[in-house]
């Protein structure tokens, strides 16, 4: 295998003669121990997935994709995923602009625990969003007395659960841009007869759209191969309320590892598709703006 | 004084670069209201769950053998994955920071890359390679090793999703900070470990702390990758995590909520330490936090 | 019909009366009166801190403050937002949006205005252009800021804030961020350019070559108040006080004594008419160019060449008068034989003498 070739010794004395010359040692082993585990722990893995799908072969792999349960879950999993990164995208927005430009009492906590869902882990995050959207939990019971919205067990309670872990990307990609625009720019467009609405539409929010979009990919991303926090509330009901993920265990669960495997690969081009735009965004606001 | 004083800065004047306070209160309130109801709510609902029938039951729930199994299975876990990818954290960012070498942004993209797969992939591509239909299952069964199904199999599927943890707070602070001083420490003698010990650890010192804190909060916490690899075997190879989904399905809510609500009180930790790190040595963690 | 603004048409005189601004317990501006007449070029110069930008940022409109009133022309603008003040800013940094084209930067104020006074597209396009003829940057509509270098930059900032046709110009630091061979060539410029346009123009800056050569007149600000104003042959041949007499010239403060009537630095006496300060002690201020070493007659000091540099088109020595007393700069021409160790005696061309407190 290629993988196992890179790290071994020739290369290692290859990469050693690579780096440019240094007075500081160590660089042979910290970089190939490094490359070693590297390769053991993530490359060779992963690899192996794209190898036993292309095993597969492409009208395979489509044929896998196109069963309508497969097709459901991926739906299912990217509207979703996409509903959720676009509701976070505009209140991830708020809550930034909040947290960075006003002052008023309790805002370190609410700072703080934006992040709660980056540490909470993701079964109690589920059982918690169920037991409250239930019949009987704390939301799922009014929403259901006012509006007669059942949000458990349904496609809406997987919305609610992939809106929880994707709100702190959006959050934290915004805030530091926010930080760091030039209040002499808003000034600028204030000297210039601006109202404040068109300074903000005209002024602040093209600055910040970089930010908004690469927070946006990185929820969304996530939201797509979320497991935890959605398998309790979702019902998991097949065609209706079944995400991409939870169909991989079910196939392995059935020893069905073509499926699984097909199921994998397309999420898994799914979020290095979406990494390659968030790069893509981020070169050309660099390019455009002469930032990051 | 005969001239006219005018006085209008109490009211009236607000600054340039600001909303009026009627937009910034409803601002506000949308914010707070949104973190509340998909944030703070939840967290309250674990602990109300989990004290729903009192203390007592709440207190029984830890005296369940499994419980406790489960309980020390994620220490062991944790144990394991927390220090490993210290280690690979610490190699891979004196190798990426301190040395010129072409393929480096490839190197640091391919670190990043278990944060860009689901969990369940995670795991699913170890039982590809070790299940008893992979890559190595039919060799694993003849010399009777078991890795897919047992507590190896879970400590890999914890190491790769909590791979990238460590290394990314450290690879940019340690480019940051450069060479010079490691130079300075060799030239005035010290031997190549010796300067790493006395110059570069305590250089990075909250950094790594931060970043063992993430890790280790992950590697506790993780379920999609772990579920699949584990095969929820009670009392042998379920962590806390697992062990909860199999007291929920098993309607034991408030057993549940309970081993829910010790990981939940986990990551407030978690976060309490970060916050005061971040408040504290803001300045000597890397520049912008993204997770 | 909603009128935009009260004020009369440019150019307008700005009046400032009485502002002062607390900061806290300290005073950031401290009674500032000021007339600016019509169409003149006026440049507020102090160091750092001594409250000339936070003026001209009161005069836009983008600070509150404490008491005192604002005046263009008879409107008195003190409580007028800044949007309607009609005054065209020109940041330090130069605030460009970086997202826009040159173009639409300075397109920005018109595009901004209410349908109803909104010029045309095709008048905006050729408003555009205008401007850019102007600033003599032709042809860089398409540009972003980011690809502009800094002295183009300065310029569409300029040209952004003449877009709107303000009642006053006003620039923050118009030179600060420039290297020395632009900021020479961009002075004159701005110069030619406030002579063709004919705005009310105030500028801050901290270097007083900068505020002699461009202005019509200068003011002087130290600690939030003024401490003169008049044109710049005002300000350098007659200082009105210690501060602008310590600040314009380069000048060496040297602490002197009067005394009966005459002024004494150590042993020597310096002039034989009573001078205009009180007896005590005072501050004498000495620029490089004040001193004769050829002079005949008059009270001659004593001093050593403690050093001997060159500087462009002179020579500068410095002259170590007497212990306790700072080394004094004095300029001579390249071709005078003198080198360090020397004993010479000088005499003064002028004497700048204040009270010291």
């Amino acid at each position: 295998m290629t993988a196992f070739a890179l790290t071994g010794p020739a290369s290692l004395r290859r990469a050693i003669a690579i780096a440019k010359p240094s007075a500081l040692p160590g660089f042979g082993i910290t970089f190939g121990f490094a490359l070693a585990y590297l390769s053991l722990i993530v490359l060779i893995p992963l690899s192996l997935l794209v190898w036993r799908a292309s095993g597969l072969g492409l009208g395979g792999l489509l044929g896998i994709a196109t069963q309508p349960r497969v097709r459901a879950a991926l739906e299912t999993s990217f509207y979703l995923s996409f509903a959720a990164a676009a509701l976070n995208a505009v209140f991830g927005l708020v809550i930034a602009w909040v947290l960075t430009r006003y002052t008023f009492p309790g805002r370190a906590l609410i700072d703080a625990m934006v992040d709660l869902p980056f540490a909470l882990p993701t079964a109690v995050a589920g059982i918690a969003l169920a037991a409250l959207y239930a019949p009987n939990g704390w939301v799922g019971f009014w929403l259901d007395a006012w509006f007669g919205l059942k949000v458990a067990f349904t496609p809406l309670g997987i919305f609610v659960a992939l809106t929880f872990i994707g709100l702190p990307f959006v959050v934290r990609t915004v805030q530091p841009v926010i930080a760091e625009l030039d209040r002499e720019i808003e000034e600028a467009s204030a000297t210039l007869g601006a109202s404040r609405f068109q300074t903000i539409a005209r002024v602040i929010l093209p600055t910040l759209v970089p930010a908004i979009l690469t927070g946006f990919a990185l929820a969304f991303a996530r939201a797509v191969g979320e497991y935890g926090s959605v398998i309790f509330i979702a019902g998991n009901m097949p065609f209706v309320s079944e995400i991409a993920p939870l169909l991989i265990i079910v196939q392995l669960e059935e020893f069905n590892y073509a499926g699984a495997t097909a199921i994998a690969t397309i999420m898994l081009a799914l979020s290095f598709a979406t990494l390659f735009a968030i790069n893509l965004t981020q070169a050309w606001s660099r390019r455009r703006l002469g930032h990051g | 004084m005969a001239e006219a004083r005018h006085a209008f800065q109490g009211h009236g004047w607000r600054p340039v670069a600001a909303e009026r306070p009627a937009i910034r209160r409803v601002l506000t309130v949308v914010a707070v209201g949104f973190v509340a109801l998909f944030i703070l709510l939840p967290l309250a609902a674990v602990f109300a769950e989990a004290l729903r029938k009192g203390v007592p039951a709440f207190l029984e729930a830890f005296t369940d053998e499994a419980t406790l199994a489960a309980v020390q299975l994620t220490l062991l876990v944790a144990a394991i994955a927390v220090p490993a990818n210290l280690v690979f954290g610490l190699a891979a960012a004196w190798a990426i920071a301190k040395f010129e070498f072409p393929g480096k942004s490839l190197l640091i993209t391919l670190i990043d890359l278990p944060f860009s797969v689901s969990p369940v992939v995670s795991g699913l591509v170890f039982v590809l390679l070790f299940g008893s239909h992979g890559l190595f299952g039919e060799w694993l069964q003849a010399n009777d090793v078991k890795i897919i199904f047992a507590v190896p199999g879970i400590v890999l599927a914890t190491i790769f999703v909590t791979f990238p943890f460590i290394a990314r707070e450290l690879i940019p602070l340690m480019q940051e900070q450069g060479t010079s001083e490691e130079e300075a420490a060799l030239t005035l003698g010290a031997s190549g470990l010796r300067t790493f010990l006395t110059v570069t650890l305590p250089n990075v010192k909250w950094a790594l702390l931060y970043g063992v804190l993430l890790c280790n909060a992950r590697a506790m916490g993780e379920f999609g990758a772990v579920a699949v690899v584990s095969g929820h075997i009670r009392g042998l190879t379920n962590t806390m995590p697992l062990h909860v989904e199999i007291l929920y399905n098993e309607y034991n809510f408030v057993g549940a909520f309970a081993v829910a609500s010790l990981l939940a009180g986990l990551a407030l930790v978690t976060l309490l330490a970060k916050s005061l790190l971040e408040w504290r040595y803001g300045d000597e963690l890397a520049g912008a936090h993204r997770h | 019909m909603r009128a935009r603004t009260g004020i009369e048409a440019a150019p307008a005189a700005i009046h400032v009366e009485a502002i002062t601004k607390a900061f806290g317990a300290t005073a950031a501006l401290d009674g500032i009166d000021l007339d600016i007449r019509g169409g003149e070029l006026l440049a507020l110069l102090g160091p750092s801190g001594s409250g000339k930008t936070t003026l001209l940022r009161v005069i836009a409109g983008l600070e509150p403050i404490t008491s005192g009133r604002v005046l263009f022309g008879d409107e008195d603008a003190t409580r007028l937002a800044v949007q309607r003040r009609h005054v065209g800013f020109v940041f330090q940094h130069y605030a460009l949006f970086r997202h826009m084209t040159v173009a639409d930067n300075i397109a920005y104020g018109l595009a901004v205005r209410p349908r109803s006074e909104r010029p045309s597209r095709t008048d905006i396009r050729r408003r555009v252009s205008e401007l850019l003829d102007l600033v003599r940057l032709p042809g860089l509509e398409k540009r972003y800021p980011g690809q502009l270098s800094g002295g183009q930059r300065q310029r569409v900032a300029l040209a952004r804030a003449l877009a709107v046709d303000p009642k006053v110009l006003l620039l923050d630091e118009p030179f600060g961020a420039l290297d020395a061979q632009v900021r020479r060539d961009l002075r004159r410029w701005l110069r030619e350019i406030h002579e063709r346009t004919g705005h009310t123009t105030i500028f801050v800056t901290h270097d007083q070559d900068e505020a002699l050569e461009l202005a019509d007149r200068v003011a002087v600000l130290s600690r939030g108040r003024i401490e003169q104003v008049g044109t710049p042959d005002e300000i350098y041949d007659r200082p009105s006080s210690a501060f602008v007499a310590g600040f314009v010239g380069q000048p060496t403060r040297l602490d002197v004594v009067v005394v009966d009537g005459k002024v004494r630095l150590g042993d020597v006496t310096l002039s034989a008419a009573a001078p205009a300060v009180p007896a005590g002690p005072a501050a004498l201020f000495v620029r490089p160019a004040d001193i004769d070493l050829e002079a005949a007659s008059g009270p001659r000091i004593a001093a050593t060449v403690a050093g001997v540099r060159r500087a462009g088109a002179v020579r500068r020595i410095e002259l170590r008068v007497a212990d306790g007393h700072p080394p004094v700069e004095a300029e001579i021409a390249p071709g005078r034989a003198i080198a360090r160790g020397d004993a010479v005696n000088f005499t003064l061309k002028a004497l700048r003498l204040f009270p010291s407190h």
